[in-house]
Formats: structure tokens, C-alpha cells, sequence
């Protein structure tokens, strides 16, 4: 066998299970649906970055409507150095005892044997993170061989649809995580949405040069030519620390958000949480802003991401 | 007149349900705030963390409107979480639910994500099988005398409807498949022809 004729029959088959085909014609794609479907709960809503059950226990008290696992919060992992990689299972346990809503937990990008841990625990939801040191420098997690979905950070639209090709069932977009800076995350919100509207508006004839020049699978670039959105649910992450950049994200027109460090390295995490939940249903409305707004305590302390060095920057692992 | 239906639009997947309602020609809008209830003539709990949501009809007061609605028998429709606020009583601690349809959830009921599953099941009043998407979903463990069973999963009520309030602990809204949709719109007629 050719090594092209490899490669279409390890994709056609698990492609058919996707929603950018005809989803009427194809009854058992139950794979697909409730892994992107556990996403769609998910909207408008706020994920938490906890370390351990106690943190968890907090976020959802205040409404989170997931929390993600992971060994030390972005801020942290920028502090001290060193490797950063998945939680330790007796953590996640812990953590998916202790609350009832969805458990995320992170896995280093390409680590797929992290992954394999995390599914077999029952681990709710992946995320191939950036924010972890990276496993492997060529090739990220084959996200269709696990029944439990996965989330990936994405900069441009060519990385977030490299993503969904592999698998993934959510998207987030990378900002820079454990700077409390928005900067980044506006950025990568904006760079993914404004292309989605420049290709759904773009002449056929330049769908497949489109699909060259950023490196990502033409069926779905053709997808978000027809749809004018994502196949997928799109969150927001990476800088969030006040209700004011939540409610700034899901206007610019992200999903939900996910908040790292923001909430238990501020001065009231109880409250910053709570706030944080509720400017991501009140997003639009100014006058509810200012309440939700008030006497929150510090926010977390912030580094400009601008000054960090470039071989510095989280968002940059990944490909 | 045309009659107004709303989803709550706090947290889920409120807007599935409306591009599920338009495909119907209903007019439909995204509800933020207690007062825009008291104009519905139906109202839909969409999917999403019940507990989320149940802290948020708490904290922005739509506890009361949300009564007065099923009180004047106006439809009211509860999809997995939805289902989970309405219900009468529920095996968990929290969240408390509303308490509008004597009906006891468990929540999770399936185990963790890796466990959500797709399943066809005949519906009371379908005349083929409803392709049902049950993500994380709850079940109905007892249900009140006045509640009728509309579909079971492995001997487990997940459809049910009393008078003017239904609930369904799978997602409608994600299959394209209107039939539901069109069952609630239907009972907003039955109300006014009942008059």
C-alpha cells in the first residue's frame, strides 16, 4: 500500500464520525456528537484551573461548570520552571470525588500515554495543553483514538483546525497563560473569528490555496465557508483575571472562558469566582457589570506579556 | 396572536434549542432577565451544568417568575439540566431544584463523560423511534401520580410530561430532529384551545 492510499483509509473511516459530514445519513456517529456535545453544555460558561479538591469544591460553589486538574497554576509553572506535566492521578481523584460537575485535567502536548491515564480514570474532558511542558516536538495527541473528548489550544484558525483534524472536540484559544494580561487572549480570540468571517466570505475558487497557506484540512475549511463558524465550541483562555475581560472575550464572540490563575491567586478567590461566573451570562450588560464588579479584592498580580521573551511564552508550544 | 417562546439563556446550549425552534417558524428569543418571562407562552431550560444554572436562576431572581409561569399552566419544557431544575426532589444534595414537576432525579445517573451514549427510543406520541443524545444524563427514579411516562432507557422514565410541563434527560436540541420541539409548541395550542 502507497503510503498516500495509508493515509486516506486511517482518515476517511473516523472522519464519517464527524458533524461536517451529513449528519442525518450517518445514525451512529454517537462518538462524535457526545463528545462535542458535552462542549455545547458547556457555553457560556466558566472553567476553573484547581490543584487540588478543595479549590475545586470552591469553583463550584460559585458556578463553575467545570474545573480543570492540574499539578500548579499557570502563574506558578512561570514562576518556578521546570517541567510542568500531568497532575498525580491521587489529585484527580480526589478532585473527581469531591464535585459533581465535569473534571477536566491537562496532559502534555503529544503524551499520549498522559492521556490514556486520565480516560482510564475517567477524566471527563483532555486538555492537550501548552501550558505543560511539551512531550513530543512533532506530532500532537491522535485525539480519535480516545472515547474521551478533548480540548487544544489554538493561536490562528490553521492551528485550531489542525486540532479538530485530530480530533479535538473543543477549541480554546491559547492567550498567555499566567499573566493576568488579556492582551493575548484578545488577540488569538480575534485572529481565529475574524478569518472564520474572511472565509466564509471568500470566492470557492480560493477555499483550497486558503487550506495550503495555513496548513489545515480542506473539508474544513469548506465546512466554515458553508457555516461561518467553527465545528466546534470555541472558549476563551489565557490572561482572564477580572469579570470585566471575561465579559470583553464573550462580546468579541468566544463561547466561554476558562480562568487559570485569576481566580486563587486573587485576594478573594470566592468572590472573584463568583463574579467571573456571572459577567460570563451577563456579558452585554454594562449596568449588571458594575455590580458584579464591585469590591472583589485584588485581582491577581499580572505580568505584561509583551515583556516576556519570546522562548518565554506558553502559546508558542504547540504547532 | 403568535405565541413567544423563550430559553433561558443563562448557561447551555440555549441557542441549539432556538435554531431548533426557528426551523419550526416559532418566534424565539434568548431570555437574560426575570421580566422578559412574564411575556412567554412557553419557556424552555435548556441543557448545560445544572448546578450552574440553578445558582444562576437563584442569584439574578428568576425563582419566582419560573413559578408563576407553571402556575398559570403555560408550557415549560426542561432538557437534562432543565430536567434536573424542574424535578421535585433529587437524590444529590445540591443543587435544590425547583420543584415544579413531582418527579426524583438522580444526576450523572450513566457514570463520567466517557460514558454518554446515543440511543434510539420510541416516544409516547412518535411514530418512529427519537435518536436521543444523553450526555452525563440524569434519570427519573419515581415519578408522581399525575406524571405520564413518555420514554424509558433500560426501564427508566427520561421523558416525561405533566399537564403543562415537560421533561426529556436527553438533548433534542443536538440532532436536528424536530419532533420534540414540535410537541412543545403543540401543547402552547392545547392551552388555547382549552380556553
Amino acid at each position: 500500500m502507497s503510503t498516500k492510499e495509508k493515509i486516506t483509509n486511517k482518515i476517511k473511516p473516523k472522519a464519517e464520525n464527524t458533524n461536517w459530514g451529513n449528519i442525518k445519513n450517518k445514525p451512529d456517529n454517537g462518538d462524535w456528537r457526545s463528545k462535542s456535545g458535552l462542549a455545547q453544555m458547556l457555553k457560556g460558561g466558566v472553567i476553573m484551573d484547581v490543584v487540588d479538591s478543595e479549590q475545586a469544591k470552591i469553583a463550584e460553589d460559585a458556578g463553575a461548570v467545570s474545573v480543570m486538574a492540574l499539578e500548579r497554576v499557570p502563574s506558578d509553572i512561570r514562576k518556578d520552571g521546570g517541567v510542568a506535566r500531568m497532575s498525580d492521578p491521587d489529585l484527580i481523584e480526589g478532585i473527581l470525588n469531591s464535585v459533581s460537575i465535569p473534571v477536566m485535567a491537562k496532559a502534555r502536548i503529544g503524551h499520549f500515554a498522559e492521556a490514556q491515564i486520565l480516560q482510564s480514570m475517567g477524566v471527563d474532558y483532555c486538555d492537550e495543553s501548552e501550558v505543560l511542558t511539551p512531550a513530543d516536538n512533532s506530532f500532537h495527541i491522535n485525539k480519535w483514538d480516545f472515547k474521551m473528548p478533548f480540548v487544544c489550544g489554538a493561536t490562528n484558525l490553521g492551528e485550531a483546525l489542525r486540532r479538530i483534524g485530530e480530533g479535538a472536540a473543543m477549541i480554546r484559544t491559547k492567550g498567555e497563560a499566567g499573566t493576568g494580561d488579556i492582551v493575548q487572549a484578545v488577540t488569538h480570540a480575534r485572529e481565529v473569528i475574524g478569518h472564520i468571517k474572511k472565509i466564509q466570505n471568500m470566492p470557492e475558487e480560493q477555499l483550497m490555496t486558503e487550506a495550503k497557506n495555513i496548513g489545515a484540512p480542506y473539508e474544513l475549511i469548506l465546512e466554515i465557508h458553508k457555516t461561518g463558524e467553527l465545528p466546534v465550541v470555541n472558549f476563551a483562555a489565557g490572561g482572564v483575571a477580572t469579570p470585566a475581560d471575561a465579559a470583553l472575550l464573550m462580546q468579541i464572540g468566544v463561547q466561554g472562558i476558562f480562568v487559570g490563575s485569576g481566580i486563587f491567586k486573587s485576594e478573594d478567590p470566592r468572590k472573584m469566582a463568583d463574579a467571573i461566573v456571572k459577567a460570563t451570562t451577563h456579558y452585554n450588560d454594562p449596568d449588571q457589570l458594575v455590580n458584579i464588579s464591585k469590591g472583589l479584592g485584588s485581582a491577581m498580580p499580572g505580568i505584561e506579556s509583551n515583556k516576556i521573551d519570546d522562548d518565554e511564552k506558553l502559546a508558542a508550544r504547540g504547532w | 396572536m403568535p405565541y413567544r417562546i423563550g430559553v433561558l439563556a443563562l448557561q447551555g446550549d440555549f441557542k441549539e434549542h432556538i435554531q431548533c425552534l426557528n426551523q419550526l417558524k416559532v418566534y424565539t428569543e434568548e431570555i437574560r432577565t426575570p421580566e422578559q418571562v412574564k411575556k412567554l407562552d412557553g419557556l424552555i431550560i435548556p441543557g448545560g451544568e445544572s448546578t450552574t444554572i440553578s445558582k444562576l436562576i437563584k442569584i439574578f431572581n428568576f425563582e419566582k417568575v419560573i413559578y408563576d409561569h407553571a402556575l398559570e399552566k403555560k408550557a415549560l419544557w426542561g432538557t437534562c439540566a432543565g430536567m434536573i431544575i424542574l424535578a421535585k426532589t433529587l437524590t444529590e444534595i445540591n443543587p435544590k431544584p425547583l420543584g415544579l414537576l413531582d418527579i426524583k432525579v438522580s444526576r450523572n445517573w450513566y457514570g463520567r463523560q466517557i460514558d454518554s451514549f446515543e440511543k434510539d427510543i420510541n416516544i409516547v406520541g412518535l411514530n418512529k423511534p427519537f435518536r436521543a443524545v444523553f450526555i452525563r444524563a440524569p434519570v427519573i427514579q419515581k415519578v408522581g401520580k399525575n406524571v405520564r411516562i413518555l420514554g424509558e432507557e433500560n426501564g427508566y422514565p427520561i421523558a416525561v410530561r405533566s399537564d403543562n410541563i415537560l421533561a426529556t434527560s436527553f438533548h433534542p436540541e443536538l440532532t436536528g430532529d424536530l419532533r420534540i420541539h414540535d410537541m412543545f409548541v403543540n401543547m402552547i395550542d392545547e392551552k388555547y384551545i382549552k380556553k
